[in-house]
């Protein structure tokens, strides 16, 4: 098929010579095919399969960087489920994803609904409620975001005048988590993009039939609307889940460095980020990293699973390469 | 808009609808926009208003916090720290161009054994999360003496680890005409002469989408900085300006940190004003192809 696409005098001339020309030109495309691959494959064997086998290893390890890693069974495992700080840390992060992401993906959804109605401006507002998701992991941000959440400052006098006082959000560990939910919904524009993008391609002529039909907006929403941008939500609940798991730097910034008060947002990572880097528990944090990646394959194979049953792919357009 | 005149006191339902639309749109665009203006306003306050006043743009504005930074912190001067990001995310923009658009043109326009399978590992990478390789990456560089170096947060950007990047591109290289490149390989070009002369120029916008969000991925970094570099000459900006907090305890020189938020932010606020298109266009097709 290809031979006879990329050279077909060759094909036609000399008939019997071609299965060693196809052989000769397979191995030609296989040698430039690994040379241009070499550095994602030197990157992939060096920097990522390696230290997996390697964190898998050391999970297994009583290990502090400069002694010999010694094996030690189940051990950390163990240990981790009886830490109480670890289960603090598990129950942080579960209720920061939880509440975080589908509020920002409610948000994201409900504001593309409301530009995707095309009128003047939508360039420009989409642009600006993207711009959060460019900053919003900046060590920058995170100290806006101390500031205006501290005691006596902008949210804290808003809210009282509607009668909330939480005092300083940062300060509190009832609400300092809450503070950092604010901060990623507040970068809502990231799949708010992607959803337009998935509601332009919605066909016109449906929502012309449906109305015709007597369908009301929200029949329309319901019926037309989800079921078209069905692959585009799934993608972004995907991302944005096995992206928040991750959550590091605003936690670390936000609360002062110790991810406190009260370990209040002591998230997965920080944690981690503690056991490996201060207390030089390697082998204790391997096997912290080895749950989370175990627990965002759960997650991500669940989705996988689910969307079987709501995701509407229109017209399979996979083509064959 | 003309038709405005025949029914001028009642708004019709089209008319109501665009006034909702711009109130709610104008409602969103001041909580997004808040947080942004209150840093551009802060910085021009004295320590001791930032967090009390409600004013968002002072009365009298200040510029002390900002010739405050001319001075440095902890003998160091500010410049040094955007230098080191400056090196750090230039450096990495030139990697992932190189490297990602080598691998891409690989998946998109080179049939070779293994080509299906590799991709899926490639997608798998993508998921993956980060937090595995941290400690044994660091195990290695540990052992390799290069701690303390920017190697550990380089090169990985020279080996192609950011997958998302390698996939913006082979979308890209897939949807380019394949009569182009067919037609130069009968007048005999080898891959890398349809690589160099023709894909890429073909993919520069794929390459400028590439090249700014890896600019601003590592000029925001913070963790890697956090756990390679431990000498405060080598401290990236995002790095630098714990050493406000650090120093001077939590308050102290809050007009010093503040400003230095946004002198920090405003590197990447251009790059944003200067190509929002590419930026938001490239992370759109991003989810619509996935």
């Amino acid at each position: 098929m290809t031979l006879v696409k990329d050279s077909p005098t060759a094909t036609r001339k000399v008939r019997p010579a071609a299965p060693a020309a196809v052989k000769r030109r397979g191995r030609r495309e296989n040698l430039a095919g690994y040379l241009f691959m070499s550095p994602w494959i030197a990157g992939f064997l060096l920097l990522t399969a390696g230290p997996m086998v390697a964190s898998l290893y050391f999970a297994f390890t009583d290990y502090n960087l400069f002694n010999t890693p010694k094996w030690v069974g189940l051990d950390n495992f163990t240990k981790m489920f009886d830490d109480p700080r670890w289960q603090k840390s598990v129950e942080v992060t579960a209720k920061y994803v939880i509440i975080g992401t589908p509020l920002k993906l409610l948000l994201a959804l409900g504001v593309a609904l409301l530009l995707a109605q095309s009128r003047r401006g939508q360039a420009f507002y989409r642009a600006a409620f993207y711009a959060p998701s460019l900053i919003g992991a900046s060590v920058s941000v995170a100290f806006v975001w101390r500031s205006i959440f501290s005691d006596n400052a902008v949210v804290d006098r808003t809210l009282s005048v509607f009668g909330i006082h939480a005092g300083g959000w940062v300060g509190n560990p009832d609400w300092i988590l809450y503070c950092l939910v604010a901060l990623t919904v507040w970068q809502f524009g990231a799949p708010m993009v992607i959803f337009l993008a998935g509601l332009k391609q919605v066909p016109r002529e449906l929502y012309e039939a449906a109305e015709m039909d007597g369908a009301g907006p929200f029949r329309r929403f319901w019926n037309i609307t989800l079921p078209m941008i069905s692959p585009v939500l799934f993608f972004n609940i995907l991302l944005e889940t096995i992206h928040s798991f991750q959550i590091f730097g605003s936690a670390y910034v936000v609360s002062n460095t110790y991810c406190g008060p009260a370990d209040a947002t002591l998230v997965y990572t920080c944690y981690l980020y503690q056991q490996g880097f201060k207390n030089a528990q390697m082998g204790f944090a391997s096997a912290m990293a080895w749950m989370l990646l175990l627990a965002v394959a759960l997650v991500t194979a669940v989705l996988f699973w689910s969307q079987k049953k709501w995701v509407h792919y229109e017209n399979d357009t996979e083509d064959a390469r | 808009m003309s038709a405005t005149t025949t029914k001028p006191l009642s708004l019709n339902r089209k008319q109501t609808g665009s006034l909702a639309w711009h109130i709610g749109s104008l409602l969103v665009l001041a909580v997004v926009l808040y947080p942004v203006l209150w840093v551009i306003g802060a910085s021009f306050k004295p320590s001791k208003d930032i967090i009390n006043s409600l004013q968002l743009f002072p009365s009298h504005p200040i510029l002390a916090n900002f010739k405050g930074l001319a001075d440095g912190i902890a003998d160091i001067s500010i410049w040094t720290f955007f230098q080191n990001s400056l090196f750090y995310a230039g450096g990495a923009v030139v990697g992932i161009l190189i490297s990602c658009s080598l691998t891409a043109y690989a998946f998109a326009k080179i049939r070779f054994t293994g080509r299906n399978l590799l991709f899926s590992l490639m997608i798998g990478t993508l998921l993956l999360p980060y937090h595995v390789l941290l400690i044994p990456q660091y195990v290695m560089f540990q052992k390799l003496e290069l701690i303390n170096t920017y190697v550990p947060l380089l090169l990985g950007k020279y080996l192609a680890t950011e997958a998302f990047f390698v996939f913006l591109m082979v979308q890209f290289m897939r949807n380019l005409p394949r009569e182009l490149d067919e037609a130069a390989r009968i007048d005999g070009c080898g891959h890398f002469r349809i690589y160099w002369s023709i894909v890429l120029p073909l993919c520069r916008p794929a390459l400028i989408t590439s090249a700014i969000f890896t600019f601003i991925n590592a000029w925001n970094d913070f963790m890697g900085p956090l756990i390679y570099l431990n000498e405060p000459g080598k401290y990236t900006v995002s790095l630098g300006m714990m050493m406000f907090r650090d120093s001077d305890g939590v308050a102290a020189n809050y007009g010093g940190l503040i400003a230095m938020s946004l002198v920090a932010l405003l590197p990447v606020l251009l790059f944003f004003l200067a190509f929002q298109r590419y930026l938001i266009d490239g992370m759109a097709t991003s989810g619509l192809k996935g």
